[in-house]
């Protein structure tokens, strides 16, 4: 009995210390050597794995970030969307430029009521494919299917489809403004913008860069490019293209002017105080109408 | 306006769908169970019923409160387990039994992997052996058939050892012995066994018809078939002192119901046909090791869930040759 | 008779509903003529508002090299050259023009009905008259017949092969011109094989045709010289029958390697439309103006077939049809396996408009879903050997690494996977998806 037991134990010793030591040697053998930066700079970064920098990971970034640094002494031109690049900056001993956050704004306002359905559509659950086969529920060939190609796709939950208007809602609290749902939808109707000062932003929320009267068949809030707006920029941030505005971030000062004379409520301009009493005498009800809406969402 | 429907080619459709296939199986069992009500009264029909109501009841519950998702109750496919699984039993099982095994079958056998056609085995026979296990008395001590007209509906049930059992305790002598174990008498299902599987002369009914409905193919049940055949005739051959004739052992025990109505469940068998072929024979080669030299006197269900967990290996090995991947033989 | 033939793998038969009868259709005051009628590029507009333009005269030129001219349907003036919506609800552009009651034809276009069986042109000559006159594909994928029958260096057509088979459930077009322009029609393979430079012609077509095809025996047996070479080959009735691949296993035997072009097995496989069309261009120097259109279903009072000028909104046929009927929920542009849903019925016919089929709901396919039961079918099905319920998942997923591993680009979106799958699953859907993402993503690669 005793021998059974110490023979056990003597082959099992022998053959653990043998193992250990294959196990050491391949360890030393194979050692990868790596950077503690990179580790570092990583742990500064969301971790969410989004691509929105344009490498596969936030490892990536942090390597390409690290690699950078110690060839050209700065971090320029590498930049996660949702991050504060100084962090990783910091961690690097050096400083990047002024982080300005971004969100994904959805330019499309047709919703059920506005664009109202003149088919239905039963299939796969995919824009891409439903945009193959029809120009959409009302008509509108530019305008958002609905099915939320950009929800399956958000790393950060921050999308979802509102059952009401059947268009897709961005949450401001989780968008980090990564650019996936802008690269994944099929008809480009999401852009990234800044969140702009106070989180005010002024966006045209259409995308349809149809002729006026081919928008209005379809759609009655959507942009016909009348360009009164243009005219109203005092910034002259408004561009036209194709027949369709477009408010330049950069040059927006934010001061939701164009809002209040776009006919077709198309310009949305979030997060300002209400109006001011005297605002609704000279405006149309749609702006009012699109303001109160979007201070809520 | 017009609201006209915008969806992908294909516009029509061929009509089937998953409930007409579940209950064109149920159908295709009812000359079985109404072979063995004539058999076995009343407990055949309480026990059916309970394991029915028990199983569609386990999957609504699941579905309602642990799910919270569709509903599929009615789809037949629950009625079916059910049945299945009642036709597996001794007809005299404790009620509280049956209950316990359609829990389970349904419970763990399917609706654990997330419900229909994602259960990798066949949910009656998880409850069937699941009972074998647990109550080892219960599910052996069979009920030997007496037709309802000389003994009464409601008549006590007379147990009595299943012909394969007797096989396995007493040796091919013993079979001789019993003077009504006659051939016949095994086709027409005047036996003692699970309810279900005595009348071999129903089953195949039921079989030809879903042949022809085009609901099961031939291929699982042909090769079960031809392997315990050649198997066990090979056995005969060798030593007839020792083992029986390979025609008793296919109308023996539940090999004719387990071939055509549980091998042949699709969710848990191979797609191609090659595939079912191996399969089939898979099962039939475990379920005559397990007949023959195994502790039980009958392989059927433990050599199909075997194969059922080979199904996903065999559908990977055997994939369908793609057009135009190969070049034609003669040019 | 030859023996009926069939390709093996996979297959369904859905239900034929094959009824109609034939009429000329008159045309409306204002006709629309898109200029992307082909696969391809589309083409263009050469004519300017107020123009006038001649019946037959080119309207828009081919850009590029899958693309085919358009010319005008009708004689008139060119009221604008604007977008015009098209069954998919999508804008396209399109020539608008307002009619003149007489046509005139544009110079040199042969108008006869006479039956011309002396074929003047050379194989070349034939070619580029068949790219002139613009004829595409007629069975539906519109795809230019020119490039198809310009055999590339080094290979060799052994057989044309006319598709005949319309194994699409519903359609009849290409039977009432079996039946009616049998003459013409043999001229026109004749036309095609000499195109194509070879002296065999199979013309394969299901036996639910038995008519057209007793028909075209009796026709070749009269007169043995003039079709010398053709030859009539029934198929089985089963879908698909008609895919390109498919009606070349089943006629020769030899199957098209994946990846590759029919004229790798020299076969160069032509629809029956458009080898009709290639005798009204060649012989008669006719550009491709009109086509049959079947407007059918079960619910419509007069299934018809029209011989329907290019431009006529499909409503007016479906007006001429007996009118929509008020249950009506699926429009189809085709037919009911491949065919393509209709969001506006006022889109105008074109050159691939082979059918226009209104169904009901209870014709039309139940989509609530069920789970996938891994029966097996849609693979038993699929007529390419491909595994529709494994490349279904996988493109959910997006998984575009596995989708080619399981061959999707090989899929030819017949449909049949979906028609069989008893859990009413969107198959097809998937893998369409699936296959143009994987598409891009080998495009992108072989670009580097």
């Amino acid at each position: 009995m005793s021998n059974t037991l110490l023979i056990s134990l003597v082959v099992l010793g022998v053959l653990g210390a043998v193992l250990a030591v294959v196990l050491y040697i391949v360890a030393q053998r194979f050692k990868v050597e790596e950077n503690p930066l990179i580790d570092e700079a990583e742990a500064c970064l969301p971790g969410a794995n989004c691509g929105g920098c344009g490498f596969a990971g936030c490892r990536a970034l942090a390597e390409a970030c690290v690699k950078q640094a110690a060839e050209k002494g700065n971090i320029d031109g590498l930049a996660c969307p949702g991050t504060d690049m100084n962090k990783v900056a910091a961690v690097l001993g050096l400083t990047a430029g002024v982080f300005e956050p971004k969100i994904a704004v959805v330019r499309c306002n047709g919703s059920c009521k506005n664009s109202p359905a003149k088919v239905h559509y039963e299939g796969a659950d995919i824009c891409a494919f439903a945009s193959t086969l029809y120009a959409g529920k009302g008509g509108c060939s530019k305008g958002c299917m609905g099915l939320g190609d950009c929800v399956k796709k958000c790393n950060f939950g921050a999308l979802h489809i509102d059952p009401e208007t059947g268009l897709p809602v961005v949450d401001p609290d989780k968008c980090v403004g990564c650019g996936v749902c802008a690269r994944t939808c099929p008809r480009g109707i999401i852009e990234i913008r800044p969140r702009g000062k106070k989180d005010r932003r002024v966006y045209v929320c259409c995308s349809n860069t149809d002729k006026g009267a081919l928008v209005v068949k379809n759609c009655s809030v959507g942009c016909i490019g009348c360009q009164k707006c243009l005219k109203e920029c005092p910034f002259e941030a408004i561009e036209m293209r194709g027949n369709l505005a477009y408010i330049d971030p950069a040059k927006c000062k934010a001061c939701g002017k164009c809002a209040k004379v776009c006919p077709r409520g198309a310009i949305h301009a979030i997060n300002f105080p209400a109006p001011k009493p005297e605002a609704p005498a000279e405006t149309p009800e749609a702006p009012k109408v699109e303001l109160e809406k979007t201070v809520t969402a | 306006m017009n609201n006209y429907t915008i969806s992908g080619s294909p516009h029509v459709h061929s009509a089937e769908n998953t409930r007409k296939i579940m209950y064109r199986v149920i159908l295709a069992l009812v000359p079985a169970l109404l072979v063995a009500i004539y058999y076995f009264g009343w407990y055949a029909l309480r026990l059916t019923i309970v394991t029915i109501v028990t199983c569609m009841l386990t999957e609504w519950l699941i579905q309602t409160f642990l799910i919270k998702g569709p509903i599929t109750v009615t789809d037949g496919s629950a009625a079916l387990t059910g049945l299945l699984l009642a036709f597996n039993v001794p007809a005299n099982l404790p009620i509280w039994m049956a209950i316990v095994g359609s829990v389970v079958a349904i419970g763990i056998g399917k609706m654990a992997f997330g419900g229909l056609g994602k259960n990798p085995f066949n949910p009656a026979l998880v409850g069937r052996v699941f009972m074998l296990v647990s109550f080892p008395t219960a599910m052996t001590t069979w009920p030997q058939a007496q037709p309802i007209f000389k003994s009464g509906f409601f008549a006590d049930a007379i147990t009595g050892p299943t012909p394969l059992g007797l096989l396995k305790e007493s040796g091919v002598g013993s079979l001789a012995e019993a003077g009504d174990m006659q051939f016949l008498d095994m086709v027409l299902g005047n036996r003692g066994g699970a309810f279900g599987e005595v009348c071999a002369i129903a089953l195949l009914i039921g079989a030809i018809y879903l042949l022809a409905r085009k609901v099961i193919d031939i291929w699982t049940p042909l090769s079960i078939l031809l392997t315990v055949f050649i198997f066990t005739g090979i056995c005969w051959l060798v030593n007839p002192t020792h083992y029986i004739a390979p025609w008793y052992h296919l109308v023996y025990g539940g090999l004719l119901l387990g071939a055509f109505f549980m091998a042949t469940d699709m969710v848990t068998s191979p797609m191609t046909t090659k595939g079912k072929i191996l399969f089939g024979v898979g099962i039939g080669l475990i379920t005559v090791v397990i007949r023959l030299w195994g502790a039980y006197p009958e392989g059927v269900s433990f050599a199909i869930l075997i194969m059922n967990a080979f199904t996903p290996l065999i559908n990977k090995a055997f994939k369908p040759q793609v057009f135009g991947t190969v070049k034609p033989s003669k040019k | 008779m030859n023996p009926i033939k069939t390709f093996k793998k996979g297959g369904v038969h859905p239900e034929e509903n094959k009824f109609s009868a034939d009429q000329d259709f008159p045309m409306p005051k204002q006709i629309i003529v898109p200029l992307g009628q082909c696969l391809g590029a589309p083409a263009e507009c050469i004519v300017n508002k107020g123009d006038r333009v001649l019946t037959g005269q080119l309207i828009g030129t081919a850009k590029g090299f899958v693309s085919a001219n358009v010319h005008s349907p009708a004689t008139g003036t060119v009221a604008k050259v604007d977008v015009v919506m098209d069954h998919s609800g999508y804008y396209k552009p399109a020539v608008f023009i307002d009619r003149e009651e007489q046509d005139e034809w544009a110079p040199g276009i042969l108008v006869t009905d006479e039956l011309l069986t002396d074929i003047k042109l050379d194989g070349k000559a034939i070619i580029d008259k068949v790219k002139e006159c613009g004829i595409v594909g007629m069975g539906g994928a519109t795809f230019p017949t020119h490039v198809k029958m310009m055999v590339p260096e080094g290979k060799k057509a052994e057989y044309v092969i006319i598709n005949a088979a319309e194994c699409e459930p519903y359609l009849t077009c290409d039977y009432r011109l079996l039946l009616e322009k049998t003459q013409e029609f043999l001229i026109g393979v004749k036309i095609v094989m000499k195109g194509v430079g070879t002296d065999k012609g199979i013309i394969g077509i299901e036996t639910n045709k038995m008519p057209a095809i007793e028909l075209l025996d009796q026709t070749i047996k009269a007169h043995p010289d003039l079709y010398a070479g053709i030859e009539v080959q029934p198929l089985k009735t089963k879908y698909p029958q008609g895919g390109e691949k498919q009606i070349i296993k089943a006629i020769t035997g030899r199957e098209v390697p994946s990846g590759k072009l029919p004229i790798e097995t020299g076969c160069v496989v032509v629809n029956v439309a458009s080898t009709y069309a290639i005798y009204e261009a060649v012989q008669k120097n006719k550009p491709l103006i009109e086509r049959i259109v079947t407007v059918t279903g079960k619910a419509i009072k007069k299934p018809s077939n029209f011989r329907c000028r290019f431009g006529v909104p499909a409503d007016l046929l479906i007006e001429a049809a007996g009118g929509m009927p008020e249950d009506i929920t699926d429009v189809i542009n085709g037919g009911p396996m491949m065919g393509k849903s209709v969001s506006v019925t006022s889109f105008p016919t074109m050159k691939g408009t082979s059918g226009i089929l209104l169904m009901t709901l209870h014709e039309a396919q139940d989509r609530r879903q069920t789970n996938c039961i891994r029966c097996g079918r849609c693979a038993k099905a699929c007529p390419m050997g491909l595994q529709p319920f494994l490349l279904h998942k996988v493109a959910k997923l997006n998984d575009f690494d596995e989708t080619e591993k399981n061959h999707i680009m090989d899929c030819i979106e017949c449909g049949s996977c979906e028609f069989t799958c008893p859990a009413n699953i969107p198959l097809l859907d998937y893998i369409r998806y699936g296959k143009a993402k994987t598409g891009a993503i080998i495009k992108a690669r072989n670009q580097k």
